[in-house]
């Protein structure tokens, strides 16, 4: 299986994400720049944290413009995986891949700190080793990251299992109905505040976040064999 | 020709911000203010005199670009 990495510029969690994916399940990995108009050798497209374009006008709101975007786009239409962490969640809500948009934390402060989030949908690409209703402890680090829909949109995301993770304590920026992650109506496109990439072993304080790897590494494995079997 | 572009958010979606000095409002003494909403302001020049046509094309940045309508609203002026 092979990984994408996108780097943006002002993208600063490339890093984690590409050692997360080697540590945790040993794949083929690529840092792919933000100009590449090619994603077709790569199976999962991971779009990390930071601050793409200085989170000019808003957060993602440049990025989702830059040319790699398209192929994104095509990758997603195709079945294939991606995920956004972060910054790059706030690419995929503007981009319209995903639903609904991140704003400031209710409390205004840049929030960093390990939270506990129930696994809420553990049926998607990046959630099948977790567990339905699992308690993750995984860091967040965000300034922006209340997510907001409307209440008809939010009563879709339930209705469709779009949820994918929330906040199992303490509310740490506002988001409604503690929204931590969400997903798209097929499943494959997921999208989270939380840095599962920095919670992959416990020297880092967890290692909950490296079943995501795992699980997309289990869905990769089940499609292709599956299209063997056929 | 020039525009005038306001960003707002929506009136559905809290404005911590807005609370924030609001807040910071009161506390100077301005206890008669209710409500503050913060929003953005952006100047966008046209090297156009086609108004219907600047119009639509501002239309279309707001839309693509300069707001996001799930929690933000925008309106322009056109100035000359």
């Amino acid at each position: 299986m092979k990984f994408a990495v996108l780097v943006f510029p002002g993208s600063n969690c490339d890093l984690d994400m590409f050692h997360a994916v080697q540590d945790t399940v040993g794949q083929d990995v690529d840092y792919v720049w933000h100009t590449a108009t090619d994603l077709s050798a790569y199976d999962a497209i991971l779009v990390p944290g930071g601050f793409s374009y200085g989170d000019y006008l808003r957060c993602g709101s440049i990025a989702r413009f830059a040319p790699v975007m398209a192929e994104v786009y095509k990758a997603a239409e195709a079945g294939k995986f991606v995920l956004g962490v972060c910054n790059g969640f706030q690419i995929l809500t503007e981009a319209g891949l995903l639903p609904g948009a991140l704003i400031r934390n209710n409390s205004l402060k840049f929030r960093c700190h390990p939270v506990d989030l129930v696994v809420e949908n553990a049926r998607t690409a990046f959630t099948n080793a977790y567990a339905q209703g699992e308690s993750v402890r995984i860091p967040i680090a965000h300034g922006e990251g209340n997510y907001y829909v409307d209440a008809e949109t939010l009563e879709q995301l339930k209705k469709n299992n779009q949820i994918v993770f929330r906040y199992a304590g303490e509310n740490p920026n506002g988001s409604i109905h503690n929204i931590a992650g969400v997903c798209n109506e097929r499943g494959n496109v997921v999208g989270m505040m939380p840095h599962p990439e920095r919670a992959v072993s416990e020297l880092l304080g967890s290692k909950d976040g490296a079943r995501m790897f795992t699980s997309v590494l289990n869905a990769w494995r089940e499609r292709h064999g599956a299209a063997i079997g056929r | 020709m020039k525009a005038k572009v306001y960003v707002t958010i929506k009136e559905n979606v809290l404005d911590p911000q807005g609370n924030a000095v609001q807040g910071a409002l009161h506390t100077l003494g301005f206890g008669e203010v209710s409500k503050v909403r913060i929003g953005k302001f952006m100047e966008v020049e046209l090297d156009t005199s086609d108004r219907a046509q600047a119009e639509e094309q501002l239309k279309s940045m707001c839309e693509k670009l300069l707001a996001n309508t799930v929690v933000e609203d925008y309106r322009f002026e056109l100035e000359g």
